[in-house]
């Protein structure tokens, strides 16, 4: 009786965004919990998590391996700020048109994307990551870009004489807005289009059978998570107050990258551990060895991976998993004895 | 019901061709393993496709589902020609697919890997369905609402959130049938679904294959070597051999063709080849 159980499975639905209704009320909490550096640095670490979804969403879920979304946070952060700086906009309003541009930039890479395969599609956006930092301190882009110097703009005060210092109201805005991103990937991921980019990723050519239009979806993913990417280098710019060419080298998108597979591969909750992890980790290092920090933290990614091979997100999942089963046949149970 | 004479057999042949296949020819360089082959599958029928090893059977399929095109010829479905259509395309004419050694998506849950078949029913892109807008939604409980159809008729309600790399073999195959029946198609193609099954699992395939039939008012094209079961659920049989039409009519018609015996018993030697 396949009738009988789908309305219990229906019913089981709405407990998912209460948890998220939760989650994010646990990710506002701290705008009055944790002060100055602390705070600063969460909002950092929230800006990450939003970086390594857009990631996470390419990569993860469609099976196209980037090593270059520092250039797109780098081109977030950058138009942000010129935006600000040269045409005295306000940071808010800087924020869909940045998303756009990224958007559109990563539609114009996921083009050539097609054609390159695994590996090899790894080497050009890497190489994409290597390129920018060059191009942003490029002299004839000096009057907008402020060349080797950057740009500097002002720390945004709370709106509506609300009782909010600024490290508070930064916090708050750029959570609000991560949670939003949150919420619409985790609606997009489990969709038609979600279950259309894993499945491209499994099986292309089955995906193809099935009437997915491959160049289409991929093309597309791409834009969406440059643009969510994008969006997480303009929070970054506001946070920082300051874009420099140096703060956008290789590394970042090597850092992107561990956060994805520390929090998680193809998870949206990883992402945020994927975001703690590479502000904090790194600071942790440093507390342990200010000799060589690097040393620490290699050792402590190297135990991760080693104690939790499948990320952050599956060891949540491990854990929850039986825990998760029992409550859903528990509900099933109920709705068929009623 | 209402085609229970097209269950008798090819009685339904006064109603026009669902697929009409005509003079295919397909070329790999100078190997010709296609050489002109014609046949049609009617309404509501099971048309099987037999033949020896390398008689061109899966490059025949294969041009029908758009994986390959054909060098020369022609394939109509529902008097549209089809050849050289995009794949992705082929799903929404109404041509569904298994895979002879199974292309599920490995990672994915049974259910998702079955709700991935009725992605051409959808048309909720990314804003729609990042925002769940009202069509997205409804879009959503009608592939829902499919699917619990789906996984009562093939037994996989039980295993319908574990990941369908876990399962075993058999279970996958019904996940395949699953994920190309809950578009609804008008010509289901069927690549060695006997293959890897025991003895009693095809058994309860025939069965399986007669009633979907019937539920789904579709045609099956089958591509199989398990002569038993093709011979058992066929309205009609084709037969290839070395890419040439040897036979092509009822099951008894068939079996009884010297062309088919000699191609499967070997009994003359073979210097057709040159």
């Amino acid at each position: 009786m396949p009738v009988a159980t789908a309305p219990a499975r229906a019913e089981s639905r709405p407990l998912v965004p209460l948890a998220i209704l939760g989650l994010a009320l646990l990710a506002l909490a701290p705008t009055f919990l944790v002060e100055g550096y602390r705070l600063f640095q969460l909002t950092l670490a929230v800006i990450y998590a939003v970086a390594i979804l857009g990631l996470n969403i390419v990569t993860g879920y469609n099976g196209q391996i980037s090593l270059g979304h520092g250039a797109f946070y780098a081109v977030g952060a950058y138009a942000t700020a010129i935006m600000m700086a040269s045409f005295g906009m306000p940071y808010w309003a800087t924020l869909p048109i940045a998303a756009l541009i990224c958007a559109g930039l990563g539609y114009a890479i996921g083009f050539p994307a097609l054609r390159l395969g695994g590996l090899y599609l790894a080497l050009t956006t890497f190489a994409l990551a290597v390129a920018v930092p060059q191009i942003l301190k490029y002299h004839a882009f000096e009057e907008w870009t402020g060349g080797v110097q950057g740009v500097f703009i002002a720390k945004p005060d709370a709106p509506f004489g609300l009782p909010l210092n600024a490290d508070q109201w930064l916090y708050l805005f750029t959570t609000v807005i991560a949670v939003a991103i949150f919420l619409l990937s985790w609606n997009l991921l489990r969709s038609r289009i979600g279950r259309a980019m894993m499945a491209i990723r499994d099986q292309p050519i089955a995906a193809e059978a099935m009437g997915m239009d491959i160049a289409r979806l991929k093309t597309r993913t791409f834009a969406v998570s440059a643009m969510i990417t994008g969006i997480a280098g303009a929070l970054s710019a506001i946070a920082v107050e300051f874009v420099s060419p140096d703060s956008f080298s290789v590394m970042l998108s090597i850092t992107l990258f561990v956060g994805m597979v520390v929090g998680g591969i193809a998870s949206i909750l990883g992402a945020v551990f994927g975001g703690l992890f590479v502000v904090f980790v790194p600071n942790l290092a440093e507390e342990i060895s200010k000799a060589a920090p690097g040393v620490i933290y290699g050792v402590i990614l190297i135990l991760f991976l080693f104690i939790l091979p499948t990320g952050f997100a599956g060891f949540l999942r491990r854990l929850a998993g039986p825990l998760l089963r029992r409550w859903r046949d528990g509900a099933t149970t109920n709705q068929d004895g009623r | 019901m209402a085609h229970d004479a097209a269950a008798g057999g090819p009685v339904a042949a006064a109603v026009a061709a669902l697929l009409e296949v005509s003079d295919i020819v397909v070329r790999f360089g100078g190997v010709t393993a296609v050489a002109g082959v014609s046949f049609a599958v009617d309404q509501h029928q099971i048309c099987g496709l037999i033949g020896p090893n390398g008689a061109g059977k899966t490059t025949l399929f294969n041009c029908i589902s758009g994986i390959y095109r054909p060098t020369e010829g022609e394939i109509r479905f529902e008097g549209e020609t089809i050849t050289g259509a995009p794949r992705h395309r082929m799903m929404g004419f109404g041509i569904g697919r298994t895979f002879q050694n199974l292309a599920l998506f490995r990672s994915l849950s049974v259910r998702d890997n079955v709700l991935a078949g009725a992605h051409c029913l959808g048309h909720a892109g990314f804003m729609a369905s990042a925002l769940r807008l009202p069509r997205a939604r409804r879009e959503a409980a009608e592939a829902e609402a499919r699917l619990h159809h789906l996984l009562g008729l093939l037994d996989l309600e039980a295993v319908a959130e574990v990941p369908v790399a876990s399962l075993p073999f058999g279970t996958q195959k019904r996940v395949e049938l699953a994920r190309a029946l809950i578009s609804g198609p008008k010509l289901l193609l069927l690549d060695e679904p006997a293959g890897g099954l025991n003895h009693g699992e095809v058994d309860g395939l025939a069965a399986l294959l007669q009633d979907i039939r019937r539920q789904f008012s579709l045609s099956i094209l089958l591509v199989e070597h398990h002569m038993n079961l093709v011979m058992r659920v066929s309205d009609k049989v084709v037969a290839l051999d070395f890419g040439k039409k040897i036979a092509d009519g009822t099951p008894d018609e068939v079996r009884s063709e010297p062309e088919v015996i000699r191609a499967y018993l070997g009994e003359a030697p073979h210097d057709r080849a040159a």
